[in-house]
């Protein structure tokens, strides 16, 4: 595979502007799929979430899932758009494998909602607003495995497996209109944009919102212009762009490249193009072309939606707060100042550090870890934090050994690397790795050092061998401590700090 | 017992009361029924109304009628009226237990692992299923000769053609294989076999009976209808089919009405016949007019006030239905790719592509007629067409439906010939698709407005004595008309011919015996 | 409207994902040059007022409640399978790199 030539992002911006667009596909967590009622479930064993329908049998129709059309609605307002007074489905034609009618049922004419807008908050706290264009319904295709050749690519693929479970997952497709004026915060925007969508999601309950399994999939349209020039350059879509930080990637490395190619007077291709992680590269896919004729016509097995005012306004009265709102509310229950709630939202573990609260840790404490252990962790292992696979359980449980003084500080981090390594719950680490402490010695000799710097007589005096002195500095100790230290211990570390043999 | 020579001329409706009074058992009937197609259908000058025949699970679903009516009690009062009645399914519509080759190489073989909710409904009524009925390939003909496997001829003179799509069904109800069979209507693939073989058949209201199941051809024309001997005997088999389909997102939420009633009403006066003033006369073969003005005479006659009206979008309806029929086939047919299920085939030569494999597999498994609707099809939809084909198409289905309102703003039925002519001879335009075409111009209109339509035998054509169908049309939701004009029409020409069309019939037992000692 | 040609033909084989041969195309091409021919008068049949009709008889809003039905397991899904492997369908090679 060649590397394609790029400029940096200093020079791609000095030189021109970028114009983004997003079709971000949010998968919903209904029970049963689009259009048949087989189960909308993730990983189980290949075609056995599948009936008739779901594997395009002759002879076969769909039926619309209430649920989903309701969930539909409800981001359709969440995104401050019209909701659509009738709409219908239509069928998109193209054939591919995973696609088991050769067409996939979508709308295309009149989304159930359009027009909307989303303001979306930069790390520095400027409100930028994105317009949606769109958001329509449509079905999930089958997963294709490809088999030979490497790394499961496609391309030198010898044949590929195709499990249907996918196919007929409801889909919600977002799609922005053209982004200007974002400039070189464009790669920041990116990632800003579909963190709010996933989260409007997430907040709504009408999906699982777990980019990692393709719940949330975003597609990133890019294109340069020179400064100055109204008419937008030509577009490269780059598909399935699966996790925050990617997207953020992506939109810089196609904005570089874009340039490299225009600075050497060459025209961009219209085409998609494929992200690859692992080299944080963008690989050229099948160009659009003519040939993309997709014969959109009305679905005729399937009639008309008609979202009455009321109904609408029911949905609408069932919404949550929006996250603009609970931001401000969150902030508030968990103290947080504005720099530390910008943080966190910032390295997008606001959600994690909600749920960890609700596991039982204080808000201090979920800040701590998430600020202070994982969003490092997590940008070392180059993923988003939520991803990494810390439960809110196990922080919780951290935090209650190191209260417990069954570990300190140290071993906590270091229990919570056991934890991420995969050796077990923190207790089971702490077992095998012998790290329990029968107490901790740290603040216990604090609390004598002060103890004896307030005494400096009785000091002198045990240092004299007058042993029976030290009953008064264990007694100023355990004051300290509110009676929680070990006295025992307390006195065998008075002797040692005084260089007395007891 | 009642010789079985007899007893598979005998209607449903009878059949079913010499069930219930115990003068015969289902399997004997259902018997008497697989014996008539071992003798009828098979052979180089058979019928072959029959793409596969369900001798066994037949005669046990027989058996098992006959066992709770033999025990009396709650089960056997509470057995469907057609329990026992045997029955023949189209092979368009899919079945557990049987193949289903929708007439087509590309299904050669396939086993449904579920079935059309129509057989659903007939197995809930413990009808015994005779077999599966030929058809053209996915229903797309009027002729049953583009079935991949081999046409089925016409009772009434061997070298015919049943018409079609849904040849088979009326072939086998014409020649006795069967009393009752189902069939689909997408164009007139129920009413045009009808009316060359002498027999009744309805398309219900678009709608009116599920079409889960029922293979699509053009999904928004379909329906799936009862093809029969008799108006009641109809009836007796939309009841059962009728009614709301939770998996049919087109089907009517409304309670089926009382058809079997409708047919039983006996009168039509007072009642006004609209004959379509677009829908006879020229282009018209004289034979089947003169069939038609003997009907409205008769309607005349019985009290029936009759009205002319016009259609003149109808002139358009043929057009129409030929961008929307196969726009909507191009799009219900590319499921066959030879991935999940049917027929594959590898590209002789060149890259060994799933793209080339579905090429290949499509190129073979697919008959010209199919292939031809299909390109004409993606043709319609394509960008850059679509707005004049496809979008004119569906335009000038509106303006039909408004024909239809008026038309039925001034009477209650409406009538015409079923089709322009009599059956022609196999082959004779085979090579011309245009003049196949043509065959549906009567029976079009009603399915692009969704309105139900009936066909029933008229009588003999004088030129050439061949079956001549009347069709009648009534407004959406309204087939119970259908019925109750159709029986009384039915019984009115019967009067007069002295016994059903069908007894003057060649025998078919002594033709084919004949035709194999000549050979 | 353009009269319908080879290439034309050659072109809906194509998106239809049906291969035709030289003379198939050929005659194709003349039969639907016919037929569309036969039918052309629809395009000037309707104004611009009318509305389409796509479904026979208008319905709106029908539902099926999100309950989980009936499932297949994998042998059933892949019981007409012209291949499969490991429970799942099995294809040839998507892209051409020969």
């Amino acid at each position: 595979m060649s590397t394609d030539a790029t400029l940096s992002f200093e020079e791609a911006m000095e030189k021109y502007d970028p114009v983004l667009g997003f079709e971000v596909h949010v998968e919903l967590n209904t029970k049963s799929k689009m259009f048949s009622s087989a189960p909308n479930v993730f990983g189980d064993e290949p075609n056995t979430n599948v009936n008739e329908v779901d594997l395009g049998m002759p002879g076969v129709l769909p039926v619309v899932n209430r649920v989903a059309i309701e969930s539909s609605i409800k981001i359709g307002l969440a995104l401050n758009c019209k909701i659509a007074e009738s709409c219908t489905f239509a069928r998109k034609q193209y054939f591919y494998p995973d696609t088991p009618k050769n067409f996939q049922t979508s709308q295309y004419e009149d989304p159930i909602a359009y027009d909307g807008y989303l303001d979306i908050e930069l790390s520095d706290g400027t409100i930028f607003r994105v317009e949606i264009e769109r958001a329509h319904m449509e079905e999930d295709a089958g997963k294709l495995t490809h088999m030979g050749g490497a790394a499961g690519r496609i391309q030198g693929a010898d044949f590929s497996l195709v499990d249907y479970n996918r196919s007929g997952v409801p889909l919600v497709e977002i799609v922005t209109k053209p982004i200007e004026g974002a400039g070189s915060r464009a790669p920041e925007l990116a990632k800003a944009y579909v963190a709010a969508v996933r989260e409007i999601v997430k907040n709504l309950g009408v999906s699982d919102a777990k980019m990692e399994r393709g719940n949330v999939r975003c597609d990133a349209n890019v294109s340069l212009r020179p400064h100055g020039r109204e008419r937008f350059g030509i577009r490269s879509e780059t598909k399935n762009v699966n996790s925050l930080r990617a997207v953020e990637h992506a939109v810089r490395y196609e904005i570089q490249r874009h340039a490299a190619v225009l600075d050497a007077g060459n025209p961009i291709i219209q085409e998609t193009r494929h992200w690859h992680e692992d080299t944080r590269t963008t690989t050229s896919g099948r160009p659009k072309s003519d040939a993309d004729d997709y014969r959109y016509f009305p679905e005729p097995d399937l009639v008309p939606i008609v979202a009455s005012r009321e109904w609408v306004e029911e949905l609408r009265a069932t919404l949550p707060e929006p996250p603009a709102a609970r931001r401000k509310r969150l902030q508030s229950d968990w103290g947080y100042s504005d720099l530390e709630f910008r943080d966190v939202v910032n390295a997008g573990v606001m959600d994690e550090i909600e749920e960890t609260i609700a596991a039982g840790a204080t808000a201090t404490v979920a800040r701590k870890w998430w600020m202070g252990e994982i969003v490092g962790r997590a940008k070392n292992a180059d993923v988003d934090p939520g991803q990494l696979g810390v439960q809110p359980a196990t922080i919780v449980e951290l935090n209650r050994m190191v209260e417990d003084g069954k570990i300190n500080n140290k071993m906590a981090t270091e229990v919570l690397d056991g934890v991420l390594a995969g050796e077990g719950t923190p207790a089971e680490i702490v077992e095998k790795r012998g790290l329990a402490v029968v107490s901790d010695d740290g603040p216990l000799l604090e609390a004598i050092d002060a103890a004896l710097a307030a005494q400096p007589d009785v000091a002198d005096k045990i240092r004299a061998g007058k042993l029976q002195a030290i009953g008064a500095i264990v007694g100023g100790v355990m004051k300290a401590t509110r009676g929680q230290a070990d006295a025992g211990r307390v006195k065998e570390l008075i002797l040692s700090k005084l260089g007395v043999e007891g | 017992m009642t010789d079985t020579n007899e007893l598979i001329r005998l209607s449903a409706a009878q059949l079913a009361g010499m069930l219930a009074a115990g003068e015969v058992t289902s399997v004997e009937v259902t018997q008497a029924y697989l014996d008539r197609i071992a003798a009828v259908d098979g052979g180089e000058r058979g019928v072959n109304a029959f793409l596969h025949v369900n001798t066994e699970e037949a005669l046990a679903v027989a058996a098992e009628v006959d066992a709770i009516r033999a025990a009396g009690g709650a089960a056997a009062e509470e057995l469907h009226v057609l329990a026992g009645v045997p029955i023949a399914v189209k092979d368009l519509i899919v079945t557990i237990g049987q193949p289903t080759t929708a007439g087509s190489k590309i299904l050669e073989g396939w086993h449904s692992p579920y079935d059309a909710t129509v057989v659903k409904r007939l197995r809930a009524a413990k009808m015994p299923i005779l077999g599966k009925t030929n058809l053209d390939e996915f229903a797309m003909g009027s002729s049953t000769e583009h079935s991949a496997y081999g046409p089925t001829r016409n009772p009434w003179d061997l070298d015919r053609i049943p018409g079609g799509s849904g040849g088979g069904s009326a072939a086998a109800v014409a020649a006795f294989e069967a009393p009752l069979a189902l069939g689909t209507d997408t164009g007139g693939s129920i009413r045009q076999p009808g009316a060359v073989t002498g027999t009744v058949g309805v398309k219900p209201t678009y709608g009116g009976v599920s079409r889960y199941g029922a293979i699509a051809m053009a999904s928004s024309l379909d329906q799936i209808g009862p093809v029969s001997r008799t108006v009641l005997d109809s009836a007796l088999l939309h009841q059962v089919i009728g009614g709301h389909d939770p998996f049919d997102s087109t089907s009517l939420p409304d309670p089926l009405a009382d058809l079997v009633a409708a047919a039983r009403v006996g009168n039509v006066e007072g009642m006004r016949i609209g004959i379509i003033k677009e829908l006879h006369g020229e282009g018209y073969q004289a034979g089947v007019e003169n069939r038609f003005n003997e009907s409205l005479e008769l309607l005349k006659q019985a009290g029936a006030e009759i009205v002319e009206v016009s259609c003149p979008n109808f002139q358009y309806a043929l057009g129409a239905y030929y961008l929307i029929m196969p726009s909507e086939a191009s799009s219900n047919l590319a499921k066959f790719d030879g991935v999940r299920y049917g027929l594959r085939v590898l590209p002789k030569d060149g890259p060994m592509t799933i793209e080339r494999v579905m090429g290949a597999t499509r190129a073979a498994g697919f008959g010209d007629e199919v292939k031809r609707r299909i390109i004409l099809g993606t043709y319609a939809l394509s960008a850059g067409y679509y707005d004049a084909y496809y979008g004119s198409a569906q335009k000038v289905r509106t303006l039909v439906q408004r024909d239809f309102e008026a038309a039925f703003a001034q009477a209650d039925v409406l009538i015409s010939p079923t089709a322009p002519t009599t059956a022609f001879k196999l082959g004779e335009k085979l090579n011309d698709p245009l003049a196949m075409y043509l065959n549906d111009v009567a029976t079009i209109p009603a399915n692009l407005a969704g309105v139900p339509g009936l066909t029933l035998p008229g009588g003999l054509a004088d030129e050439d004595g061949l079956p001549v169908g009347i069709q009648l049309l009534a407004p959406a939701r309204e087939d119970a008309r259908l019925y109750r004009v159709g029986a009384v029409l039915e019984s009115l020409l019967e009067a007069q011919w002295g016994g059903p069309l069908l007894d003057k019939a060649p025998a078919l037992v002594e033709t084919l015996v004949a035709a194999k000692e000549a050979k | 409207m353009a009269a319908i040609n080879r290439d034309d033909v050659a072109h809906l084989a194509q998106l239809a994902h049906i291969e035709m041969s030289a003379e198939e195309l050929d005659r194709m091409a003349g039969e639907l040059a016919v037929i569309v021919d036969s039918v052309k008068s629809v395009s000037e049949a309707a104004g611009d007022d009318v509305p389409a009709t796509s479904h026979p008889i208008p319905l709106t809003n029908v539902f099926r409640e999100d309950v989980v039905g009936h499932t297949f397991t994998a042998e059933q899904a892949l019981s007409g399978a012209p291949d499969s492997d490991e429970n799942r369908f099995k294809v040839p090679a998507i892209l051409d790199e020969a």
